[in-house]
């Protein structure tokens, strides 16, 4: 059988030049970064390297970076650390509905804590309106926070703009960048934003990897607190193999780029024009050009994804989907409901990321299959039933 | 994707008795879109009995393994009988269902005995 992932935002195998870069900091270069001695040089040259080549990828200061464990540490780090830091100034946070859950849910947090938060609405397709931010934005505010593109529909937000907004106001302006970082072009002193969240393996480096870019004078108080460790925001002996992963996958995604999003994008477009040709009853979530370019999210008219995904997995294919079966708290996409899609539709989203092992080849096999499913779910739907006795009716 | 049992695997993909009766002696119809799971059952009664039972079924793979093995309990069943059966009956029938499945497993008895006091009801409104 064939096998066929379309899940690559869940994971994506670690490169091979990544892998090779980690492995001699287990074992060989195995010496702690902080120690005087000889054995911490070779690991704390190889955390500079990284450091520069994650700086390099965002046109950040190398200063300016701080290794984490993943964005949602980097998140809570730039949320919570600066709220902390900062609360004497104001304790009025803005964010936006179609947030991740390390944002959102530190928010409701900090709400216990005192804070007040402002989350701005989206339009159908997931924008950010700035003029809905500079609304938002009071006296008290001293945070917004907003993403770069979203994980689930691929959505790119008007950043650059967004922060004309908040520095208008002398705001400070976190994003969390996690599923724009290695696919579209991002530069923090072009966009302006004083912190940055990006996880490593959204860009083929390992699970686990993270980082918080963090513009100078930007002050936040550390999640974990111990030694000096990254200047002082984050206590425990680095985990050196892992950031230099991270380092040498930023490194390879900064030099491809440009390669990695076409190809994507190809395949992607291609694969939409050809679900879209074959399958009727399907809707397009996100807006159709700000988008990243492996994203492809639609709705599936009439069935629920839990059973799109699971007859899907039987074919070799693996997606995956925002509805609230497949969701561990079975509460559909908060992602789609603030976009205004109604329920049966957010119960049948599929999410389809585009990764390295993608042919396009292979798309009159995943139309086929996905095709073939979806007639199977919606012959025993009771909406389908119902949809085609209204047309046959109005016909 | 949760761990399903063999027997539910078994169910949704080769779910029993799909569709909708035509002029069915009882309909019962329960959940919506937002809960995710919505259930239609119709059936056929002969001599108390459920001779035919359909269903149709908007949900996810324990959604669709409960309806169709509520279908099979209920075949041939009286109307008493097909009363007494349980959400947990079903979800034993099927080997079990995911703690955080179970509640699909009440939508299958409920949409039936909803079909079974339409099919009452519009009896004693006849008599």
């Amino acid at each position: 059988m064939k096998k066929i992932n379309l899940d690559y935002t869940a994971a994506a195998p670690v490169d091979k030049e990544v892998l090779e870069k980690m492995i001699p900091f287990f074992s060989e270069y195995y010496g702690n970064p902080s120690s005087g001695h000889s054995l911490g040089e070779i690991p704390r040259k190889a955390l500079q390297e990284a450091r520069e080549n994650v700086a390099g990828l965002i046109g950040a200061d190398p200063a300016a970076i701080i290794f984490t464990a993943s964005a949602s540490e980097a998140n809570n780090l730039a949320v919570k650390g600066f709220a902390k830091a900062n609360m004497k100034k104001g304790k009025h946070i803005v964010t936006s509905s179609v947030e991740h859950f390390s944002i959102l849910n530190q928010l409701k947090t900090l709400k216990k804590e005192g804070f007040s938060v402002t989350e701005l609405p989206v339009d159908n397709y997931g924008l950010v309106n700035p003029a809905d931010l500079a609304e938002a934005i009071t006296d008290q505010t001293i945070l917004v926070s907003i993403q770069a593109a979203n994980p689930e529909i691929g959505t790119i937000q008007p950043i650059k703009e967004l922060v004309a907004v908040a520095k208008e106001r002398d705001v400070v302006f976190h994003t969390d960048a996690a599923a724009a970082v290695g696919w579209i072009p991002i530069d923090v002193q072009k966009l302006g934003v004083d912190m940055l969240s990006l996880a490593g393996d959204q860009f083929y480096g390992p699970k686990g990897s993270g980082a918080l870019f963090v513009k100078r004078g930007v002050r936040v108080m550390p999640l974990i607190e111990g030694g000096i460790q990254e200047k002082g925001l984050r206590a425990g002996t680095e985990n050196v193999a892992l950031v230099a992963g991270l380092g040498e996958a930023a490194r390879i995604a900064a030099e491809q780029l440009e390669e990695r999003a076409e190809k994507a994008a190809a395949f992607r477009d291609r694969l939409k024009e050809s679900l879209f040709n074959s399958i009727p009853h399907l809707q397009l979530n996100g807006h159709p050009e700000k988008r990243v370019p492996r994203n492809l999210n639609i709705s599936v008219s009439f069935v629920e994804g839990e059973a799109l995904l699971m007859r899907l997995d039987m074919a070799g294919i693996n997606v995956s989907s925002g509805s609230s079966c497949t969701s561990q708290a079975l509460k559909s996409s908060h992602v789609l409901t603030a976009l205004g899609v109604p329920p049966e539709l957010a119960q049948g989203s599929l999410q389809l990321t585009a990764g390295p092992d993608n042919k396009i080849e292979d798309i009159p096999y995943i139309t086929e299959q996905l095709a073939d499913v979806a007639s199977i779910l919606r012959n025993m739907s009771p909406l389908y039933h119902q949809y085609m006795k209204e047309a046959k009716q109005n016909a | 994707m949760p761990e399903y049992s063999d027997k539910v695997m078994e169910h949704f993909t080769k779910p029993r008795n799909i569709g909708e009766l035509e002029n069915p002696d009882g309909m019962g119809e329960v959940g919506n879109p937002v809960c995710g799971d919505m259930m239609k059952f119709t059936i056929k009664v002969k001599d108390d009995r459920i001779e035919d039972v359909k269903y149709l079924t908007f949900g996810c793979g324990a959604a669709i393994a409960v309806s169709s093995m509520v279908s099979e309990m209920a075949k041939g069943k009286t109307l008493d009988e097909a009363m007494k059966i349980t959400n947990k009956q079903v979800a034993e029938e099927l080997n079990g269902l995911p703690g955080n499945k179970m509640h699909c497993s009440n939508l299958g008895a409920d949409a039936l005995h909803k079909a079974i006091e339409d099919y009452r009801a519009k009896v004693n409104a006849d008599s």
